[in-house]
């Protein structure tokens, strides 16, 4: 056996697992050497003690533990390898094949998966991260502004679903022939509300490509999330009844009266938590490491008490995240607030890559139950009645919703009811005494399966398909393209311009409360206006040293500007001819390439990966070298500079921003560009000429307020890190600049610089345009580079 | 939507605001409030700056060109300083192209005999979004700008420039390399302008 061990050791990757149940064949064997080994008279010389032993079921449970999860992860990484997969195929496809695969090798081996999905180690420690990644990841105003349309799908729908799906599923056992009579009605009930739990994840990464509008995706979003809180609170609901012998009405009516106390319950709960949360984190100025530490431990302390009262725990720690978000992010550092991401994210998918994959394993290995009948008739009722109930909930909701759901958009819903993890998870840890208690399992695996397989894979040719015919590609112009994308963008300008809210009332009160009262209290710094501001410059100035140090000037216009002087001369030349592959490309490039509409952009439509803001960056990068250029050509030499460098900024020409400046600050004879632009020293790409070249200024005079020098990570890193709301995520103040910005440096960002830079505006009243009103630390002496 | 700022706007100015625009009573209030929560030196008019601190018109790609269509030009049509600060009969009429069209719209704006929503004056309104030097032409130059703006970083400067000399090929029918306005009319007349460069206003 010793052998067998060792050969299956030296196989790689998946068979680990088989490993480490191979080896627990041996505990008997490595207590024997244990036994020998206390032997109280040990002889030196005897040798049937062993120098090497094996002490296994001491080490069993982590060991196993960390290996599944271990491969779980293999498992993520293979997937990625080949990035074409993960397009076709959702994540919970190949996470699930995998598990089969595993299951397989199990079965053929004739072991037994080890028994750690348990009730208990299901929902106190793996259901937990799940909901706690989603409710962290939630984008919170357009959360807000679909509420009322989330609340119905996700509460009505599931209720109708359930509903639905158990009272048919109860007409069919009465027939006789399929021969499930024994299932009663709320035992129909239970199992109706395991596969009514619906989750998108996969749904949200086809719809992103396919462009479907903005609402859709926070609606799918809220519902999965309250889908899982309601589901558990039905559940538990009909656990309980279904216990009971008589149902009497007066039982019903308490009960559903109990749901409302439930839901609302884990609400405030959540709330309240999310409150405390937050005031304790504006204490942790001093102690940055034990930030996360806290914000998990309340999280995880709201859903445990709300477990003690049987209230609804995932809503408490879902609502929990919600609001202590918004307070958090504005208290913690940013290495604190990216730690927190991070970890929310991995732990969670960690959580539900292992659901998956038991699934999988547990689908080869476990007795299945399977009855024909009962189960076909789960799988089409499944679907039937999510169908109807998506298209009878939109034609009530439609009417009240600012943007209406269009057919497509139904469909999305509909067929997007992918089932996941917590049915899974629920199925599998229902109570023995419900009798067909197998019989649910193979049901809810199939329905899983089906799901997942079928209507993942084929979901987004389907809405290709559908897409398509919607808009006749081929005959629109580039023109009509291009041209709708601005007024688009123009559009979601204004938009935010004027602040537009649906249901402003009770957000503008929230928001004066919020700014009055609340913000004092949970923020330690409270310059509301001037965080976003400093923070937003910070991201900008970053950028712009990072981009122009890295890239050799593709953001930036210079290299273009030298091509455009020529073009132009052969412009006035004959027309070209375009191929109609030419404009065919053309349209494929700028589809793929314009920026889509920054609500689209957000980044909650991928479950697995952690936001990112490229294009906000890129934007942003891209106005800091037109205004550095205007400023630069404001002040410079003459009419060729200024020609030239007006090509790409955006604002009017010779509307100089450098009429703002109060003249002392263009003091420098030789001509230096002024103070206040401190960015590091440009690489220009070599096309420019020289004149463009700015004499500037290294950054260490903004040393007075902490010598931290910052130096720039790998761009992906930065990226998963910038929150939404700062827009930014480091100081970044090079002590070092006139050489490249190392790649992959760590980050150092101390964290008395957070209040530095948010003190600063106010001193700059003097400046107006808040772009440039670059934090003027010190007086300062020129110098040349 | 506070009663502080709602005091600081007469009701006449409601009412010429209304027949200017076409605004109804509580859009112009809730405006106003917006207005007034942008408009941080408290003088009545929002600078550039005043827009430029709204974070999410620094990510937009126009964000720029959108702040500038604010600030109206001089009285000649030559190229003169714009003027910097706007005021909230100037933000208003410029929100008003953005009014969703309605089929029996009664109001005029001072120059011309339309409402301030009507497609010309939307598409008016798109077109000055690329025409900076308001000669009432968009060259080639002005579209590349405007492409550049919209586009990521991955279109090399040979694509793009090709993509506005198909654009401008597209459009032009007098042949100048530039598109004009009624040209710019014209290639869109397909498109559901009206649709596209409306806001519903909330109550």
């Amino acid at each position: 056996m010793r052998t067998r061990g060792s050969e299956t050791i030296s196989k790689a990757g998946t068979d680990q697992s088989g490993v480490a149940l191979v080896i627990n064949r041996e505990p008997k064997l490595s207590q024997e050497f244990q036994v020998e080994d206390t032997d109280p008279d040990p002889d030196p010389g005897e040798t049937t003690q062993a120098v090497f032993t094996l002490n296994y079921p001491r080490i069993q449970i982590p060991f196993e533990i960390t290996l599944w999860v271990l491969l779980a992860s293999f498992a993520k990484i293979g997937f990625h390898v080949y990035h074409k997969i993960t397009v076709w195929v959702p994540e919970s496809c190949l996470l699930i094949s995998i598990g089969l695969i595993v299951g397989g090798i199990m079965h053929s081996l004739h072991e037994k998966p080890p028994a750690v999905l348990t009730s208990n180690a299901f929902f106190l420690y793996m259901l937990p991260p799940i909901v706690l990644d989603s409710g962290y990841f939630m984008p919170t105003r357009p959360f807000f502004e679909n509420f009322g349309t989330v609340l119905w799908f996700a509460v009505v729908g599931t209720l109708w679903n359930s509903i639905g799906i158990g009272i048919s599923l109860f007409a069919i056992c009465q027939i006789e022939v399929f021969g499930v009579q024994d299932i009663t009605l709320q035992e129909n009930f239970l199992f109706a509300s395991i596969i009514s739990a619906v989750e998108p994840v996969a749904v949200l990464t086809v719809f992103e490509d396919i462009s479907v509008h903005e609402q859709l995706y926070i609606v799918v979003f809220g519902e999965c999330l309250f889908n899982d809180a309601v589901t558990v609170v039905l559940y538990n609901l009909f656990n309980h009844v279904a216990a009971l012998e008589v149902v009497e009405a007066g039982d019903v009516f308490l009960d559903i009266g109990r749901f409302f106390v439930v839901g609302l319950g884990g609400t405030i709960f959540g709330a309240l938590f999310g409150f405390v949360t937050a005031f304790t984190t504006r204490f942790t100025g001093k102690v940055r490491e034990i930030e996360p530490l806290i914000i998990f431990l309340y999280s995880y302390l709201a859903y445990l008490i709300a477990e003690l009262f049987a209230i609804s725990s995932i809503m408490a720690i879902v609502i929990c995240a919600l609001t202590m978000k918004y307070y958090v992010e504005e208290n913690v550092s940013q290495r604190s607030c990216t730690t927190i991401r991070h970890v929310i994210k991995m732990v969670g998918s960690v959580s539900e890559t292992l659901i998956f994959f038991f699934l999988g394993v547990v689908t080869i290995t476990t007795e299945h139950e399977w009855n024909w009948g009962y189960i076909l008739f789960a799988l089409l009722f499944a679907l039937l009645w999510r169908g109807l109930g998506i298209l009878v909930l939109t034609q009530i909701i439609n009417p009240f919703r600012t943007i209406p759901f269009n057919f497509k958009d139904q469909f999305g819903l509909a067929y997007g009811g992918l089932r996941g993890a917590v049915s899974f998870a629920l199925a599998f840890t229902l109570p023995d005494n419900i009798g067909r208690k197998d019989l649910f399992i193979t049901g809810t695996i199939v329905v899983i399966i089906f799901t997942v397989f079928i209507q993942g894979i084929t979901i987004r040719p389907l809405l290709k398909l559908m897409n398509v015919r919607k808009t006749n590609r081929n005959q629109e112009t580039i023109n009509d393209e291009i041209h709708k994308r601005l007024m688009e963008h123009t559009v979601a300008g204004i938009e935010d311009l004027c602040g537009q809210w649906s249901h402003y009332y009770w957000k503008d009160k929230f928001m004066k409360f919020n700014n009055r009262i609340l913000r004092k209290i949970l923020i330690r710094d409270n310059h509301p206006e001037s965080s976003i501001v400093a923070l937003y410059k910070k991201l900008e100035l970053q950028n712009a040293m990072e981009v122009l140090d890295q890239m050799s000037g593709d953001i930036s216009a210079a290299p273009s500007l030298i091509s455009l002087h020529e073009e132009r001369k052969n412009a006035s030349k004959s027309r070209k001819k375009f191929l109609s592959s030419d404009v065919t490309n053309m349209h494929e490039l700028l589809s793929k390439n314009m920026y889509k509409i920054r609500h689209r952009t957000v980044s909650y439509t991928n479950k697995h990966t952690l936001p990112d803001d490229i294009t906000a960056r890129e934007i942003l990068m891209r106005r800091h070298t037109s205004l550095r250029r205007s400023l630069r050509a404001g002040s410079f030499h003459g009419t060729n500079a200024a020609k030239m460098s007006q090509k790409y900024f955006s604002l009017p020409m010779g509307r100089s921003l450098n009429s703002r400046f109060p003249p002392r600050r263009l003091v420098h004879a030789d001509g230096d560009i002024e103070s206040e632009i401190n960015y590091s020293s440009i690489r220009h790409p070599q096309r420019v000429s020289s004149k463009a070249v700015m004499p500037l200024r290294p950054l260490n005079t903004l040393k007075e307020v902490a010598s931290s020098v910052n130096t720039v990570d790998g761009q992906n890193e930065e990226q998963r890190g910038c929150r939404r709301s700062h827009l930014g995520s480091n100081v970044s103040r090079s002590g070092h600049l006139t050489s490249h910005l190392p790649h992959g440096s760590s980050r150092n960002c101390s964290d008395g610089d957070h209040d530095a830079w948010v003190e600063e505006p106010q001193n700059n009243s003097d400046v107006q345009h808040p772009l440039m009103r670059r934090p003027h630390w010190l007086p300062q002496k020129p110098h040349d580079k | 939507m506070g009663s502080r700022a709602s005091s600081l706007l007469r009701e006449e100015d409601i009412e010429e605001i209304k027949k200017e625009t076409g605004f109804s009573h509580s859009q112009i209030t809730r405006l106003y409030s917006r207005f007034h929560s942008l408009d941080k030196g408290e003088n009545g008019a929002l600078s550039r700056e005043d827009f430029q601190r709204i974070p999410e018109l620094a990510i937009n790609p126009l964000g720029d060109r959108i702040i500038n269509a604010f600030f109206p030009e001089g009285t000649n049509k030559k190229y003169t300083a714009r003027e910097d600060q706007v005021n909230f009969r100037g933000f208003m009429r410029t929100l008003a192209h953005f009014r969703p069209v309605e089929d029996n719209e009664k109001n005029k704006d001072l120059t011309s005999g339309e409402p301030l929503n009507s497609r010309t004056n939307k598409l008016h309104f798109a077109f000055q979004l690329y025409d900076l030097d308001r000669d009432d032409k968009i060259s080639r130059d002005e579209l590349l700008q405007v492409l550049r703006m919209m586009v990521g970083v991955n279109i090399s400067d040979e694509q793009l420039g090709s993509i506005a000399d198909r654009t401008i090929q597209e459009a032009d029918t007098n042949g100048d390399m530039c598109i004009s306005f009624s040209e710019f009319t014209k290639v869109l007349e397909k498109v559901d302008v009206e649709q596209k460069m409306s806001i519903r206003f909330l109550h």
